[in-house]
């Protein structure tokens, strides 16, 4: 069965990595809906958040795949029950129809929008959140003023496990390799 | 200490990695590498392959039979594009290389300056690792960590993009070898209740049946390997790549699973409780169609690589670690055993394909030579020592069969991707990388012409390969399939070819056309006898056909004695 999965891979910044980690999706025939790269919480690792509608068997194979690059530190996927999502998104409306149309300030407030600059030719409006509920704001706003401008993000993820999987991964390496702190071994690998 | 060049920097590196023979080509924008070459030729060893295609699947060869990491270096270009047919052969088939190549100046990339190609992107897919050198300070550690990661865990093919700057540019030396990268985690630690739960299974099977892969020889654990089937009592079948790993004579050797593999241990593994898969990925031209495979086995699978653990066939008993560790720990696990009525129930089905298949393919009373008895005889007079080397198609599968090999490390074909041109230029590299050795190469009249031009690597670096040239005047495979799948419409199969004997003749190789059965002893005594490279061409039948055959796709139950 076909279900949303969400990809975490832990990896080295290293040049051309994005592109050996699309690769296999793409040999699969698996499309990304989303994909955010940005830096993890530990120095020096990126944190891929990867977004397909696959089966669980293909996301374990993928995932198996993505793990066996030799420079991605760690790979995992969860379904969206196991964890914490959301999506940003930005909307330029023009700002003559917001103060014409009382009804786009009620829309922004309820959907717990926040507007970021307002100048007099175009308000820009901010909302973070599930994808269904910027798609949702985005359909109330172009039909109360007309939506000039639209872009969301792709999804960033947290776990909703007790453990930092990759934390301890690091520190379990470290120990096995002389007990030097995750920041030392990452230096000594490339020394 | 004086500064030297980024090229200079690259051969005293591939000095510090034990590397005493290189395959290449030069070109425009490696030539600063080859110019540092002009003062160590007395430590490294190049070989000058005649198209880089060549140059690659000898590496290859060279790697596969001596168990080192083969080194190629061609130039950018045309001639990084020419290895890549080389790289997923390399990928497929775990083989250890790492493959240096040129690239155009820093400044210039991005620019489509001359022989310029993006080839890290190109290489991707099919290296293990691959980074661009942009700095000749890099060069010490880019290629200390391209021979770990190509040698380590599963082996594989790693790029080492290596622009002109870098090699004219200069640099301090200093070595260090690579032995640890933190995302790389190449030989998963074994797992003690992994080893416990497979022994558990195998202790429990009544009609326990292993498959024996290229892993095996990988991880060099053919000793422990046997030492489990021993103790255990287990029948088993090897892939194609497997079929050095234990000696043919083994009592229980069932012989080849797969496409073209022996009835009773296909038949076998369709009936067995528990199957053992030892580094082995469940290819489908083992299982063909894998919901009707084994369906009724528990599955043991004994693996280096997480990514191949259930891929293709679930497996029930993982143990996911070094063979040469796992197989120990489960040697001491198992119970000692004995399948004596299991072991005799694989009886009748060989002597099935014995009546069927072998005895008219290895002893035809008259009519043109078959292929299998041309091989059985080469086989005969090698006396089990010899290396093997096949190209890709019927002539690979009848070698498969028909050819013993009883030393480990002794069987190089493209199994993976099936590179037919592969055969030549691996043969090559297989005598170089074991000159004392036999090494006979079985090839067919297609395969050989894919890269023919590597006559002229063996003339100049006179390298003593013995080359069967199994000539059927077909592209044969491809025929067969014709014949038996496809009408018998024989579409750009037929082959016009030049005369073979005559060719190697100009490329200084003895050689001999054989067409009749009588001569064919003496040809095969004269070609071992001969010290030096030799070409024995033997006509076969023009429309033989290699069975047993498993037709892509079907059950194992599916198999074809005809």
């Amino acid at each position: 069965m076909e279900q949303e999965y969400t990809i975490t891979a832990f990896t080295e910044n290293a040049v051309g990595l994005l592109n050996r980690v699309t690769i296999i999706f793409t040999r699969r025939h698996i499309n990304i809906e989303s994909l955010t790269v940005s830096a993890s919480a530990i120095k020096g690792v990126h944190k891929f958040t990867i977004v397909v509608n696959t089966s669980k068997e293909q996301a374990e194979k993928v995932v198996n795949q993505i793990a066996k690059l030799v420079e991605v530190v760690m790979t995992f996927y969860h379904t969206n029950e196991q964890i914490v999502y959301q999506e940003l998104a930005l909307y330029k409306v023009s700002t003559q129809a917001l103060l014409d149309n009382k009804k786009v300030e009620e829309i922004v407030r309820t959907h717990a929008a926040r507007i970021l600059e307002v100048t007099p030719d175009f308000t820009a409006i901010e909302l973070t959140g599930y994808r269904h509920e910027i798609a949702e704001l985005f359909r109330q706003l172009d039909s109360a003023c007309g939506v000039q401008q639209f872009t969301s993000s792709g999804r960033i993820a947290i776990h909703r496990g007790k453990h930092e999987i990759l934390t301890e991964h690091l520190s379990e390496l470290a120990q096995a390799h002389g007990g030097q702190s995750i920041e030392m071994v990452s230096e000594k690998a490339w020394e | 200490m004086e500064k030297i060049t980024g090229g200079e920097a690259l051969l005293l590196s591939l000095i510090e990695e034990n590397v005493d023979t290189i395959f290449g080509y030069p070109g425009g924008t490696i030539m600063p590498v080859y110019d540092e070459m002009y003062h160590y030729t007395h430590r490294i060893r190049h070989i000058l392959a005649r198209h880089e295609q060549g140059a690659v699947h000898a590496a290859q060869g060279y790697a596969r039979v001596s168990g080192k990491t083969g080194v190629v270096i061609a130039t950018s270009g045309p001639g990084a594009t020419n290895i890549t047919t080389g790289l997923a052969d390399a990928m497929i088939d775990s083989t250890p290389l790492v493959c240096i190549v040129g690239q155009v100046g820093a400044p210039f990339l991005g620019t489509d300056a001359f022989q310029e190609t993006d080839f890290i992107g190109i290489s991707m897919p099919i290296t293990k690792w691959s980074y661009q050198v942009t700095d000749a300070a890099e060069v010490s550690q880019a290629i200390a960590k391209a021979f770990y990661i190509a040698g380590s865990g599963r082996p594989g093919p790693v790029v080492i993009d290596f622009t002109k700057n870098a090699q004219v540019g200069r640099c301090d030396f200093r070595y260090q070898k690579c032995s640890f990268i933190r995302s790389y985690v190449p030989v998963p630690r074994v797992k003690e209740e992994e080893v416990a739960a497979a022994a558990s299974a195998i202790n429990e099977a009544k009609k326990p049946f292993a498959l024996v892969g290229h892993g095996v020889e990988l991880a060099g654990a053919e000793k422990e390997l046997v030492a489990l089937l021993e103790k255990a009592d287990i029948p088993f079948g090897w892939t194609l790549l497997g079929k050095s790993v234990v000696a043919a004579n083994h009592p229980l050797n069932m012989g080849m699973v797969g496409m073209h593999g022996s009835y009773a241990p296909n038949k076998k593994t369709n009936e067995c409780d528990v199957l053992i898969a030892v580094g082995m990925r469940f290819d489908d031209r083992i299982t063909s169609n894998l919901n009707a495979y084994a369906r009724q086995a528990k599955v043991v699978h004994l693996e280096i690589d997480k990514a191949e653990i259930s891929k293709n066939v679930k497996a029930d008993f993982p143990v996911l670690a070094s063979l040469k560790e796992s197989l120990p720990l489960l040697t001491q696990a198992v119970a000692k055993a004995e399948h004596a009525s299991w072991i005799s129930s694989f009886k009748p089905y060989a002597e099935h394909e014995l009546t069927k298949v072998v005895t008219p393919q290895l002893h035809p009373s008259s009519g043109d030579i078959t292929m299998g008895e041309a091989v059985s005889l080469i086989s005969k007079k090698a006396d089990g020592k010899a290396i093997l080397v096949t190209d890709v198609g019927q002539q690979q599968m009848v070698a498969a069969r028909y050819f013993d090999v009883n030393l480990p490390r002794s069987v190089v074909t493209s199994g993976g991707l099936g590179t037919m041109g592969f055969g030549l230029p691996a043969a090559i590299g297989a005598k170089v990388a074991a000159p004392d050795r036999e090494v006979a190469l079985f090839v067919g009249d297609g395969g050989i012409q894919m890269t023919i031009q590597e006559l002229g690597t063996i003339m100049q670096d006179d390298v003593g390969v013995k080359i069967v040239l199994l000539n059927n005047s077909f592209l044969g495979m491809v025929r067969q399939w014709q014949e038996l799948f496809f009408g018998k419409r024989y579409v750009a199969t037929p082959m016009v070819n030049p005369d073979f004997v005559k060719l190697a003749e100009a490329y200084g190789i003895r050689g001999r056309r054989v067409s009749e059965r009588a001569e064919l002893e003496a040809a095969a005594d004269e070609m071992f006898a001969h010290k030096g490279a030799y070409l024995l061409e033997v006509a076969v039948q023009p429309e033989g056909n290699v069975f047993p055959m498993v037709p892509a796709g079907a059950s194992l139950e599916e198999i074809r004695f005809e």
